[in-house]
């Protein structure tokens, strides 16, 4: 048996897997169900809920009361934004808004007042405490093991069994509320059930990456993955995957800087999420303009060969300048990709379509 | 109390704190307005989140500690935040909600990199960084003020100026768009405005509570007026009490830090208008409710007695039968028609008045679909035909 207390690294590491994992499970459907920013609201909640349990079990730091406290702070959360937003006096951003600071507030409140001096500092609250994560241990069957493994990995398991058992369900009641409320699949349990899941997720994680950066982790990689696919399975590896990736570089890249281990993989998952901006295969901003740019040009390609087969004599390429109205620089371009395609040749006196040139530009386009 | 109000005029600190609050509250208040009407919410929250890397950057890149200059880079760290929340919208399907979150956590993640970097460096003058995320008024000098004061002085400037504008964007981009106005520019110069109250408010309530300062004044102003002139007035008004509140609860004991006290306090100012507010409160919702349903209560029981009276006799007996309710209750419902004058006591039990009669005969009428023509037989929807 491997000595953890030895080794620091692999308990964060692992840690900071776990929490991203469960994250990225729960995330993946606050995103599809544009609930993103009640997740930002749920974490910021869980502060008093955790104040209230530590107050109530007598200023011990006890996971148990916490968790319990949280979960009621997050549906107390979802509960205020939804009343708020039915009696139409507020619209729903607005009111997810309003209630998150106020409840952060009374927290920040009662720490001050009570807990000045106690271990519940508010830095904690800010980006936990993972560098931590070693040095709390307990003894399970007679080995000792981190809390944090048996904290997060218990609620990964959680959000994984949630996932998998309820996964049709999910599936339906996100994609399809209204089916999947005629259906009588319960959409609402479903929708209680998810948030209660995702304070317990917030509060497991308070502890090691701090109240607000669980955000970071429960948004970023599954909104990332949402420009990477549009399957829902894949969207959940890629989700977990590219937390998994956040938390190695992250923690490689906080050591290295000296700064906060939680707000390092956050930072990382951001550029997770601008890298997929900008090339991934399905809509990046880059890859989207280079398709664009190739279509424009294969579209320029077909018109010029077109053109040629019209013609009997090879046409100068200043009559196709002047007939198209295009410059010479992408006459150029164009004139290239018919040479590379095979679909015209270049003689003394201009352009001439080949064989396969004037086959193309007799038929249809039905391919595309 | 009263001590503590005087005390603003002549304590140097209390009288900055409750200065820069109400400032705060005053701009957070009028651009929150337009933001609410917007539905651009939860931007704030964005920008003000943002701007920890930006204050985080400007330190490392200038070393100093200038309020100013560390506002600025706060302010073009949100600003560029919600540059980039714009491209994501307009270049990806990704839900807007989405969007926000992932700039908001991730911006914020790097200043909390940012500024466990900068108090791990070797560097005596950081201290005090920190006080930027849940804000600490009580450092707020005079030259703070100041800051405050043309920092805001410039929003409310330009939002008088461009006041038209901004209300026809609010309302209806399209028509303004058609009118010919640039309506993409002046979205983001409104937005930057948003992003001068910010700064203004990371000093006072910190980035994380920032977003309440620019949502709960114009949530509450609404639930007053239907009018954007009177709304802003009312949301600027809002701000600015909750601000000087805000800063005198928090002076009357030690312990009690500012931002959270000015957010709860505009929070209640909001929960008071949520519920009261004349025409669009809750309470008065309620009421209207409440009452509607007993008069609905009170025409059915009369459209029965009508019923009983014309085709049987009308006894607490004959109309519990029908009502299919106890003897008792039947005869609290006459005593209630009774006491409106529409029911008497007559030779066989009991009759409606002439005025009960009249009274049933309107509702019936307004039940149906078309007036009922000379000569034709009794309705006999209602039941009131029994056979």
């Amino acid at each position: 048996m491997p000595d953890f207390r030895m080794n620091a690294d692999l308990v964060i590491i692992l840690t900071a897997i776990l929490v991203s994992t469960a994250s990225a499970l729960v995330g993946t459907f606050l995103v599809l169900r544009r609930m993103a920013l009640m997740a930002d609201a749920i974490s910021h909640a869980v502060l008093p809920g955790i104040v209230l349990a530590f107050w109530l079990s007598g200023g011990e730091r006890a996971t148990l009361p916490a968790l319990l406290g949280a979960a009621a702070a997050g549906l107390a959360t979802v509960t205020l934004v939804e009343w708020l937003t039915r009696t139409g006096k507020v619209k729903n951003d607005a009111a997810i808004g309003i209630v998150f600071p106020a409840l952060f507030s009374l927290g920040v409140l009662a720490v001050s007042l009570y807990f000045r001096n106690v271990h519940l500092d508010m830095d904690a609250v800010l980006y936990g405490e993972i560098a931590y994560a070693p040095f709390n241990n307990l003894t399970l069957w007679g080995r000792e093991i981190p809390e944090s493994w048996l904290v997060m990995g218990s609620l990964t398991l959680l959000n994984l069994l949630f996932v998998l058992l309820f996964y049709k369900e999910l599936k339906l009641s996100t994609f399809d509320a209204g089916l999947a409320a005629t259906l009588g699949f319960a959409p609402g349990a479903l929708h209680y059930g998810l948030m209660t899941l995702v304070s317990f997720t917030s509060v497991g994680a308070f502890q090691s990456v701090g109240a607000i950066l669980i955000v970071a982790f429960l948004i970023i990689p599954p909104a990332t993955a949402y420009l990477l696919t549009q399957r829902l399975p894949v969207m959940i590896a890629l989700a977990v995957g590219i937390g998994f990736i956040s938390s190695l570089a992250g923690y490689a890249l906080a050591i290295w800087l000296d700064a906060s281990i939680a707000g390092m993989m956050a930072a990382v998952a951001g550029i997770c999420f601008a890298l997929a901006f900008f090339f991934s295969p399905l809509e990046g901003f880059l890859t989207s303009r280079l398709r664009r740019d190739r279509q424009r040009l294969e579209v320029a390609a077909r018109l010029l060969v077109a053109h040629l087969a019209h013609h009997s004599q090879p046409v100068p390429e200043q009559e196709v300048l002047e007939e198209f109205g295009w410059n010479p620089r992408f006459l150029k371009q164009a004139r290239e990709k018919a040479l590379q395609a095979g679909w015209l040749e270049v003689v003394r006196e201009g352009l001439r379509p080949t064989h396969s040139g004037l086959a193309v530009s007799a038929q249809p386009q039905l391919d595309r | 109390m009263f001590e503590l109000v005087s005390q603003i005029f002549t304590d140097y600190t209390l009288r900055n704190v409750a200065l820069g609050s109400a400032m705060l509250g005053v701009i957070g208040g009028v651009l929150g307005a337009f933001a609410m009407l917007r539905r651009q919410s939860l931007l704030g929250d964005v920008l003000a989140h943002a701007a920890l890397p930006g204050i985080c950057l400007a330190f490392i890149l200038t070393g100093s500690k200038a309020p100013l200059i560390l506002l600025l880079g706060g302010g073009l760290a949100g600003w560029l935040a919600s540059l980039l929340v714009l491209a994501v919208l307009r270049n990806t399907r990704l839900p807007e909600d989405s969007a926000l979150g992932v700039m908001l956590s991730s911006f914020f993640g790097f200043g909390i990199a940012l500024l466990t970097f900068i108090q791990h460096g070797n560097n005596a003058n950081q201290a005090g960084l920190d006080k930027f995320i849940f804000g600490q008024a009580a450092t707020i000098l005079a030259s703070d003020v100041l800051n405050f004061i043309v920092l805001g002085g410039i929003a409310l400037l330009v939002v008088g100026l461009l006041y038209k504008e901004f209300k026809l964007l609010s309302f209806d981009p399209g028509y303004a768009v058609s009118l010919g106005l640039p309506v993409r520019g002046l979205g983001t110069l409104l937005t930057s405005l948003t992003v001068l109250a910010v700064m203004v408010g990371l000093q006072t309530v910190g980035v994380v509570l920032m977003a309440a300062m620019l949502i709960a004044p114009a949530a509450a102003a609404r639930q007053w007026t239907d009018r954007l002139g009177t709304m802003i007035w009312l949301s600027a008004l809002f701000g600015a009490m909750a601000g000087v509140s805000g800063a005198l609860i928090s002076a009357s004991r030690e312990n009690l830090p500012t931002g959270p006290l000015v957010i709860l306090s505009i929070s209640a100012i909001l929960l008071v208008s949520l519920f009261f507010a004349p025409l669009r409160g809750l309470v008065w919702d309620w009421a209207r409710t409440r009452q509607n349903r007993r008069r609905i209560h009170l025409e059915r029981l009369l459209l029965d007695a009508h019923v009983l009276h014309n085709h049987d006799v009308l006894t607490p007996q004959t109309l519990a039968e029908r009502r299919r309710e106890s003897v008792a209750m039947a005869q609290r419902h006459l005593e209630a028609l009774r006491s409106l004058g529409w029911v008497q006591q007559s030779q066989k039990g009991l009759a409606l008045t002439p005025a009960g009669d009249q009274k049933a005969h309107e509702l019936e009428q307004a039940m149906r679909v078309l007036p009922r023509a000379k000569g034709e037989p009794p309705a006999t929807f209602l039941g009131s035909n029994p056979s």
